[in-house]
């Protein structure tokens, strides 16, 4: 039951009950839908930039506790951000969650309550449900014109 | 009158049966996470008994060699054990000859394959393919390619809420445009057996080929082509106790003379010039490069290995499991039942409302109960129930009532875990 309650903490059952920006944005600059091959899972991520900051970020789609929760943590903790901000952060949040999982956090690098998804490393196959809707706000960021899946996330 | 020790009439007896039969397949021992583990995947892949895995090594260790053309002995020999296995598989589907029965990598090939030489021979712009609601992608994704390629049109019979077949609706779709039926002998999803005997006689009657996919059948049900009378049946080696990389094409022979060979190569030839290539008859014609031999090795011992328990032992432990598995699911509050066909196999789908099916995958593996949370690449059948995913899961005949017990006490752990 341990490794259980770490991967699913409070925070993260919070969240997947009542995620936070849930929904669509009606004056959204940058959109795009990711989708998890191996389950199913869909999102759809909606963000409004004004200069080169996020305004506003919402996103909406069903998905697994893992997944639900990410992404809105993920609106909670981007808003205000710059792009590049934004980008790079994912960077880091992607990098910590591959490793082993007693892997502390590098130093500088302040997760914040996204430190709770840190359970998922014991869970090799639930990494990319915690990517889901991260990648799914880069693909909306920087369009490739490809449809988002998260096979590359894995433990190497 | 004295009731004989391993009779389906004497359900102690039975479990007495299958507490040894489990004996022979050595990763039910496996311990899972410290727990032993519960393998309620079946559907996906069966686990494999210890004669399959020992004609497998022993082939290796002492037999191999490639087929069809050595003079040598042991390429002889390979090749006896090859057609051997063909012959076994022949009789175990009461096809009329072993020439009927073409060998490929599994259920997905075998109707890659003759959606593609249907598609060169015989299906015009207009044409109307009929398939299910129930059907695996595989048996949807080829047809939408021949589609795609002749300018046919898939027609599709869809489900009644209880997960069985529309039979009104369905039988509607059929007339004068029908040239194939894709319809699944067993739904992998929900379980439901169709009623396949009213459907294929409908196809004919329209002039229609009928292809079925028996790959979540023939683990639980015997299957007679001759009875059925489909110009096609297919099936995959691992989910009936046997190697994956093979499964099985049957073609009436009627129809796999006159079709076209679908990959060239070695073995499939009877003479090649620069100018004109003749083809071998079937099976050969459809059966280009060297073939799976130890996976049909492999197939053949699965099959006398399945005939030796017999489908009646196996249809009554996995009803017995099934039915338990039905009235426990049934005693959790936020249990909802995803599909309760007429006539069901081994196959139980549901969902825990407010719990996603991933989770709730998550939380029974860490209890060692190995089941499916997904889509079961049924993605039209998910959308039909409205659900993105559902929990699966699918018996074996080798599985228990106290397994079933331990997946309920897991999913009781699942709903205690989110509901704090």
């Amino acid at each position: 039951m341990n490794s259980l309650l770490s991967l699913y903490q409070d925070i993260i059952l919070d969240h997947n009950r009542s995620p936070r920006n849930f929904g669509s944005l009606k004056h959204a600059t940058h959109e795009a839908q990711g989708f998890n091959p191996l389950c199913g899972d869909k999102v759809h991520v909606y963000v409004e930039v004004e200069g080169n900051r996020i305004r506003e970020i919402a996103f909406e789609g069903s998905g697994c506790a893992i997944s639900t929760a990410s992404s809105s943590l993920m609106t909670e903790s981007l808003k205000g951000k710059t792009l590049d901000e934004a980008l790079s952060f994912f960077e880091s949040l992607r990098h910590f969650l591959t490793q082993p999982p007693d892997t502390p956090p590098p130093a500088g690098l302040d997760l914040g309550k996204l430190a709770a998804l840190g359970g998922v490393r014991q869970y090799p196959t639930r990494v990319k449900c915690a990517t889901l809707g991260w990648h799914t706000l880069q693909a909306a960021l920087k369009p490739s014109g490809l449809p988002v899946t998260t096979e590359h996330d894995s433990h190497a | 009158m004295a009731i004989p020790l391993f009779s389906p009439k004497n359900p102690v007896s039975l479990a007495g049966r299958i507490r040894v039969l489990r004996d022979d397949f050595p990763v039910l021992r496996e311990q899972i996470h410290g727990k032993p583990l519960v393998y309620f995947d079946n559907a996906a892949t069966t686990q494999k008994p210890r004669p399959v895995i020992r004609v497998m090594s022993e082939y290796f260790e002492k037999q191999n060699a490639n087929v069809h053309r050595g003079v040598h002995f042991l390429s002889e020999l390979s090749t006896t054990l090859y057609e051997e296995a063909r012959k076994t598989v022949a009789d175990f589907l009461h096809a009329s000859s072993p020439a009927e029965i073409i060998f490929t990598r599994g259920t997905t090939e075998s109707i890659n394959l003759i959606a593609q030489v249907l598609g060169q021979s015989l299906i015009q712009p207009g044409d109307e393919i009929i398939l299910s609601e129930l059907e695996h992608h595989s048996n949807i994704v080829p047809w939408q390619l021949l589609c795609e390629r002749t300018g046919a049109q898939l027609r599709v019979i869809p489900i009644l809420e209880n997960g069985d077949l529309d039979y009104e609706a369905g039988m509607r779709l059929f007339g004068p445009k029908t040239r194939i039926l894709a319809l699944a002998h067993v739904s992998n999803a929900l379980g439901t057996v169709n009623p396949l005997t009213s459907w294929i006689r409908r196809a004919h009657e329209c002039g229609a080929l009928v292809l079925i996919d028996g790959a979540q059948a023939i683990p639980h049900l015997p299957v007679d082509v001759a009875d059925l009378d489909c110009d096609f049946y297919v099936f995959s080696g691992h989910k009936l106790y046997g190697p994956t990389g093979i499964g099985v094409l049957y073609g009436k022979s009627s129809w796999l003379e006159r079709l076209p060979p679908w990959q060239g190569g070695g073995d499939m030839i009877t003479s090649v010039t620069f100018q004109k290539t003749l083809y071998a008859a079937p099976p050969q014609r459809f059966e280009a490069g060297t073939p799976p031999i130890a996976q049909a090795i492999g197939i053949a011992e699965a099959i006398r290995y399945l005939k030796s328990v017999g489908y009646t032992d196996i249809q009554d432990q996995e009803n017995r499991v099934a039915d338990h598995a039905l009235r426990r699911l049934r005693e959790i509050p936020r249990i909802r039942l995803i599909g309760e066909p007429r006539e069901r196999a081994a196959i139980v789908s549901f969902v825990l409302e407010g719990i996603h099916p991933h989770d709730v995958g998550t939380v029974l593996d860490q209890q060692g109960v190995a089941v499916r949370a997904g889509h079961h690449c049924a993605m039209p059948l998910m959308e039909h129930y409205r659900v993105p995913a559902t929990v699966r899961a699918s018996f074996a005949f080798y599985n228990t009532e106290n397994e079933v017990d331990i997946m309920i006490e897991a999913l009781e752990k699942a709903v205690e875990l989110f509901g704090r």
